[in-house]
Order: structure tokens, then C-alpha cells, then sequence
């Protein structure tokens, strides 16, 4: 049964904001009330010697590309560049154990009461409550205020699992595929669907990384971003490729997907016609994709989720390889992502990266400080 | 997408009558109902005579109706709740609508009345999506669509058969739960409609639904009475039954399953703390049902609702029926539903 209202905790201390950037970082100032307590990892796309401006007063800190290739060595090959997939770097060099991403584009949503909606304390809620994949409520989240599991819902289930990922959604511009975004140009979503659900069991989703959240320290290695943007023949599809190996993987660990609540306001739309040459192979890939891992099955052996992560890369090159060569380097780069994971992520936890702030002490445009980020 | 067209001559309502007197309630619903035909079914224990309003078209069933059209060792399958199925066997229209007669129009976020019928008949005529999950929900209602990397194979769906709506005020809980909780009540009008996926099985609740007879009328049965059945939803799993079986068959059948809006606004009635007591019953045998139920396989001959049910009602007579008697009667009854079903078709078309 759902528990009385108590108050969200902060996890302040236990939580990375992973933003993606190649611009600004303007939008930070709008998420200022939620954001400013949370540490930051900016991961800066695109040419390194752009300086980005971070608003004062948040602690961060930043990897540009020079710094991936420093960190990982031959292994920065697994992170892509001029995408926005690049943002599992932040991931694996985070020393939390929840992280929430956001794109910058993405700014604070009002609810129907024209409330400010604080996503990431959404998004809490969502992953430290549990989740219900095995039985569908028809009533949505049972652990929410409000609500329960209704009639016939067996009471063995009720506990629910640990949630792994929260998947927020986005008011205004929906996100939607090339082809969609031609057809309808001006659709936008207005639409505030007050529900929070779990994605039952053994059914794939699309998984949209504007706006997600995720216990790190049970699904993190999985959450890789793929091989996307420049040199590869394919964009727009990292969180989807991500999506489907975590799903398969929390299915398999027995570990629970929310999708629902927090919006945000998604304020920028990208060009259609440039989406469409990115995500043009992914719109036939999928087709391959989707049976693939619909069908994938993992051995009972595979009990951590870097062996599950391992295996599947296996069957991604057995099976995908066929389908085009990509395949092949990103099951290879699947396997070097898990290599990099553990290697900057052994059992012994480190300290986070040098902390920055605006302060006095620390030059704001420094780049020499970026240096002694991490892993000593 | 373009707007569904309601086709008055193509739905039916069923209601099952527990009260004699239902003008209140014909009345609360008259603008929504007026224009449709209805099916009231009387609950066989009911005496005396129904009491409606004028300017409705409807056709009243009575315990004599029954024991008319069925053999005798039948009709004790449509006491209680289970007496509207006899309204979707004796309907000839494509679509049921069918509610509890504690029910009344609830009312959405702009406070606007929720037009049942349109909403379920919305549902019943557009596509559901049981093999890939949409998150932003039914892709096909306005103002909204498939997202970014929902397989363009997959994006004219399946022909949607049952439509589950939801309650506003007195939720579909269970004893325990509002016994627990008897403050709680549901004021959170969620609005949306999702298909549940495929192989994901749910608890199907009879109080507000809607669904294709022709399609899925032979999976939508009065098979399990527990024995100390009673006449408040907390002492029944008739529904919840129904729904287990209907899902395998839609999961088998590539069909699919809405749940969602449209809402209804659910009055008080009984007592959760009295019917504790009898619910246990059922409570315990879900335990072992959802197992049962997941594991459960149809052979690829099973092409039609028919044939799904008297599969399943074979594999559970040999299966869970053998240890729990009330399972086999329920398994009995699936028989004896699909052949009624049968007899009653074989009529009409005679």
C-alpha cells in the first residue's frame, strides 16, 4: 500500500545533473530554484577551445573533448562526437549514485494549476519508489499520492521491484522523427497526462534522453549512448539504442521502467530536414533492431549488468552485424564502453572530479583547471 | 487522425439492474444515453418490477427471459453481477457499453461532462498498439502521435476490441485496500488512453467498459463464482476472471486492450469492512492465477475467440481445476458460454 506524504528528500548529495552541451548553458538560470544544491557534469560536444559560460553560483564540472580523449585514451573512441550522445561520458565519470540528464533546450513546465514543475524532484520520487512491471495497474503508479493497486491486483506483487530509470516527458515540441516532424510542423503537445506507469515486462519503448533519470549504481553501465554524430553513419537514435539494451536488461535483472511525469517544456525544434538524413538508417535499422532485441534472451549466468551488457554485444554482432558492418564497431564499442566503465569505476570509490564554482580563488575561463578533473 | 463516427446502430448499453427503481440513474445519463438502445438485464433475485424513466429505447431482460432462452442448469451462470451477460448474448449490435448502476457521468478537468460512449466507441474504432510502447499514449487520439523511434511497421497497430475506462470518486479497490484507506478516493482525472502491451495481463474491472462483440463476445464470460459472491464489486472476481481470459485471447489473436478514459464518477455503496470477509476467496486464488495465466500457451489452430476459450478452458480444468473446484466450474462455464454463444448466433443468422 502506498505510504503517507512525507517530504522528497534532496539527494543532494547523492545525485549528478549530466547536461550535454555545445552552445550555452543559459537555460540554467530557469532551473536555478531546482538545480543550484545538485553537483553538475557538463560534458562540452564539438570544438573543445569554445569556451562555455556556466551561470554562477553552480557547482560543476566540465569534459570537453580534449579531456575525454585524456581520461579514456584509445577508449574515447567509444564516445561520440558532435552528438549528444556524448553525454554518457558524464555518466561513467560521475561518483553518484542517481543521475538525471537533461538537454539544454529543455526549460521548467508548468502544470495545469500553472505551477512550476520541479522535474528532478519528480523524478526522485519516481526512482525511490518501486516499480510494478510484472501485473499492469490500471490506476497507474500505485505508490503515488492518491492512489493504490486496485482490485484483483495480486498482493504478492504489491512490493514492486527497484525502479532503475525514470523517463520524463515534454510539453510543447514532442519528439517526434523527421518524417513526423514534416508532416505535422506545427503540432505540439499540450496535452498534461497527470500518470506516472511502469512498462510491463518484456515490452520495448522509446527511450528519449532529454529528460531521464536513473539509479546509476544499478543500470549505469548499461547506459550507453551508442556510436552516433561525426564518422558514423547514424544520429538520433543513441537513447533508442540505449533504451532497448536497458529494458532488456532490467527484464532480465528483474528491475523496473517508469514513464509518465515530470514534464518539461521542450522549447527548441531541430531542423527536420537535417534530422532526416541523421535518423534515415535508423528508420530501416529499427525494423532489423526491434525484433532483435524483442527476442533477445540472457542466461541465467548473467547476474550483473556488465555481463548482461557483455553478452548482448555478442549477440548485437552476431546477429545485427549482418544487417550492416556499424553494428560490428558499435558491439566492439559496447564492449569498450564496459572496459572504460570499469576501469574509471573499480569497486573502491573515488572522490568526484575537482569540483568548480565561481569563486574568487577559481579564474571562471580557466581551462588549465580542467586538468586535474579526475582519476588520480 | 481523422474523427470516429458513432453509428447509433452499431452499440448497445447494457445494465444490470440491482434496484428496482432506475430513474435516478437513467436519468443522470439520459444525455448520453437517450439516442442509444439498452439492454437492461433485472438480477434474477430482484422481485419486484424495474422502474424507468420515459424516452429511452430500451429492452428489459428478466430472470423468466433467462430461464426462456437457456436450459435451466445455465441459468444460475447469470446471477448476480454476471446477469449482464446475458445482455451481450442477446444483443445483435457490434459494440457493448456497459456499466455498474452505481455509476454516474464524471466530469474532466475542464469541467466538461465525459461522454462515455463517444470515448469508448473512440477507443473500440481506432488502432491499438500492444507491440511497442508509445510513450506519449494512444498515438491515434488528437494532438498527438508515434514518437521518435517507434518502428514504422508496427504504426498501423491492431484492431482494438476492449476498451477499460476508470472511476473517479470510489476507485476499483479491493476490500483490504479501502477498508485500510476508507478516506481514499480517486480525484486524479487522468487524461489519457494506453494500449496495455502485449503479454502484460491486467485486472479487468466491469464497472465501466466497452467492447467488440462480434469479435470478442465469446471471451467475455460469467465463468468464475466465488462462493460467497455477493452484490458489491468487493465480493466479486467475475470481472477480473473475464479480463485474464480476454487478454490471453486479444495477446493470441493480435488484438488489443485501451485502458484509460473515458471515466465515470462511482458512487459510495456497502461496506469495504463487511465484505472483507468474503473476498479473501478470491484474493488467494490471484496468487496462483497470474502464474497460471502467464504461462499459459494457445496452439496456432486457435484462430478464433471461440476456439481460444474452449482451449483455455481445457488447459485449466486439466491444470489448476484439478486442485481448486471453483476453477473447474469456471472452466466448465467457459464451455457452456461458448456454446450458448454459439446457439444464439446460429439463431439470429437462422
Amino acid at each position: 500500500m502506498a505510504s503517507p506524504v512525507t517530504p522528497t528528500p534532496l539527494l543532494k548529495d547523492e545525485l549528478d545533473i549530466v547536461i550535454p552541451t555545445i552552445r550555452n548553458l543559459d537555460f540554467l538560470e530557469m532551473w536555478r530554484p531546482f538545480f543550484q544544491q545538485y553537483h553538475l557534469i557538463i560534458v562540452q560536444d564539438g570544438d573543445p577551445s569554445k569556451v562555455i559560460k556556466v551561470p554562477q553560483g553552480f557547482d560543476y564540472e566540465l569534459y570537453n573533448r580534449n579531456d575525454i580523449n585524456r581520461i579514456l585514451g584509445p577508449k574515447a573512441s567509444c564516445i561520440s562526437f558532435k552528438d549528444s550522445a556524448c553525454r554518457c561520458f558524464g555518466y561513467m565519470v560521475s561518483k553518484k549514485k542517481y543521475i538525471f540528464t537533461i538537454d539544454d533546450d529543455c526549460f521548467v513546465a508548468k502544470d495545469p494549476s500553472g505551477n512550476d514543475i520541479n522535474a528532478l524532484e519528480q523524478h526522485i520520487k519516481n526512482l525511490l519508489s518501486p516499480s510494478t512491471p510484472f501485473f499492469f495497474n490500471t490506476l497507474y503508479d500505485p505508490y503515488r499520492e492518491g492512489t493504490d493497486f486496485v482490485r484483483g491486483y495480486p498482493f504478492s506483487l504489491r512490493e514492486g521491484v527497484p525502479t532503475a530509470v525514470s523517463h520524463g516527458l515534454w510539453l510543447n515540441i514532442p519528439d517526434y522523427d523527421a518524417p513526423t516532424q514534416l508532416v505535422k510542423p506545427r503540432e505540439r503537445n499540450t496535452r498534461f497526462v497527470d500518470a506516472v506507469l511502469t512498462i510491463p515486462k518484456g515490452t520495448l519503448f522509446p527511450m528519449c534522453g532529454m529528460n531521464l533519470a536513473f539509479d546509476r549504481e544499478l543500470i549505469g553501465p548499461a547506459m550507453y549512448f551508442g556510436l552516433m554524430g561525426d564518422g558514423q553513419p547514424i544520429g538520433r537514435y543513441d537513447d533508442m539504442w540505449a533504451g532497448w539494451c536497458i529494458k532488456v536488461i532490467c527484464d532480465h535483472l528483474g528491475w523496473g521502467v517508469k514513464t509518465g511525469l515530470p514534464y518539461i517544456w521542450h522549447s527548441k525544434a531541430s531542423n527536420p530536414f537535417v534530422n532526416l538524413k541523421k535518423e534515415y538508417k535508423g528508420i530501416y535499422w529499427q525494423e532489423e533492431l526491434i525484433p532483435f532485441f524483442q527476442a533477445a534472451v540472457l542466461p541465467k549466468e548473467c547476474t550483473t549488468v556488465q555481463s548482461c551488457y557483455k553478452e548482448l554485444s555478442k549477440q548485437v554482432k552476431a546477429k545485427l552485424g549482418k544487417v550492416d558492418d556499424y553494428f560490428i564497431k558499435l558491439a566492439d564499442a559496447m564492449v569498450t564502453w564496459i572496459d572504460a566503465w570499469d576501469e574509471l569505476n573499480p569497486s573502491g570509490q573515488l572522490p568526484n572530479g575537482k569540483s568548480r564554482s565561481h569563486s574568487a580563488s577559481v579564474p571562471a575561463a580557466a581551462k588549465a583547471t580542467n586538468s586535474d578533473s579526475i582519476v588520480e | 487522425m481523422s474523427q470516429v463516427t458513432i453509428d447509433r446502430n452499431e452499440v448497445d448499453i447494457v445494465i444490470a439492474a440491482f434496484h428496482s427503481d432506475l430513474t435516478s440513474f437513467f436519468e443522470e445519463w439520459r444525455p448520453i444515453f437517450s439516442q442509444f438502445h439498452l439492454i437492461i438485464v433485472q438480477d434474477p433475485d430482484l422481485k419486484e418490477e424495474l422502474k424507468t424513466p420515459k424516452g429511452f429505447d430500451f429492452d428489459v431482460y428478466t430472470k423468466s427471459d433467462i430461464d426462456k432462452l437457456v436450459s435451466s442448469s445455465n441459468a444460475s451462470m447469470f446471477s448476480g453481477y454476471s446477469c449482464r451477460y446475458f445482455g451481450y448474448l442477446v444483443s445483435k449490435r457490434k459494440y457493448i457499453i456497459s456499466i455498474d448502476d452505481d455509476c454516474t457521468p464524471a466530469k474532466d478537468n475542464n469541467g466538461d461532462v465525459v461522454d462515455i460512449v463517444t470515448q469508448h466507441i473512440t477507443n473500440l474504432k481506432t488502432p491499438a498498439t500492444p507491440l511497442f510502447f508509445n510513450t506519449l499514449y494512444d498515438p491515434y487520439r488528437k494532438g498527438s502521435d508515434f514518437v521518435r523511434g517507434y518502428p514504422f511497421s508496427l504504426r498501423s497497430g491492431v484492431p482494438c476490441v476492449l476498451s477499460c475506462g476508470l472511476w473517479l470518486n470510489l476507485a476499483d479497490y479491493d476490500a483490504p485496500t479501502q477498508s485500510l484507506k476508507p478516506e481514499l478516493r480517486n480525484s486524479r482525472y487522468v487524461d489519457t488512453v494506453l494500449t496495455v502491451p502485449k503479454n502484460s495481463l491486467m485486472p479487468m474491472s466491469g464497472i465501466n467498459i466497452a467492447f467488440d462483440r462480434e469479435t470478442v463476445g465469446p471471451a467475455i464470460m460469467p465463468a468464475l463464482k466465488l462462493a460467497q459472491e455477493g452484490k458489491v464489486r468487493w465480493e466479486t472476481m467475475e470481472d477480473i476472471w473475464c479480463g485474464l481470459v480476454v487478454k490471453l485471447v486479444c495477446d493470441h489473436l493480435q488484438l488489443g486492450v485501451k485502458t484509460g478514459i473515458p471515466y465515470v464518477w462511482r458512487n459510495e455503496r456497502g461496506s469495504a469492512i463487511d465484505s472483507l470477509k468474503k473476498e479473501w476467496q478470491g484474493v488467494k486464488l490471484m496468487e496462483e492465477l497470474i502464474p497460471f495465466f502467464q504461462t499459459l500457451k494457445l496452439s496456432q489452430d486457435a484462430v478464433t475467440a471461440e476456439a481460444c476459450v474452449t482451449e483455455m478452458a481445457a488447459a485449466i480444468k486439466k491444470g489448476m481445476g484439478r486442485s481448486h473446484p471453483e476453477l473447474a466450474n469456471a472452466a466448465d462455464n467457459m464451455v457452456r458460454w461458448v456454446e450458448i454463444w454459439k446457439e444464439v448466433e446460429s439463431r439470429v443468422l437462422a
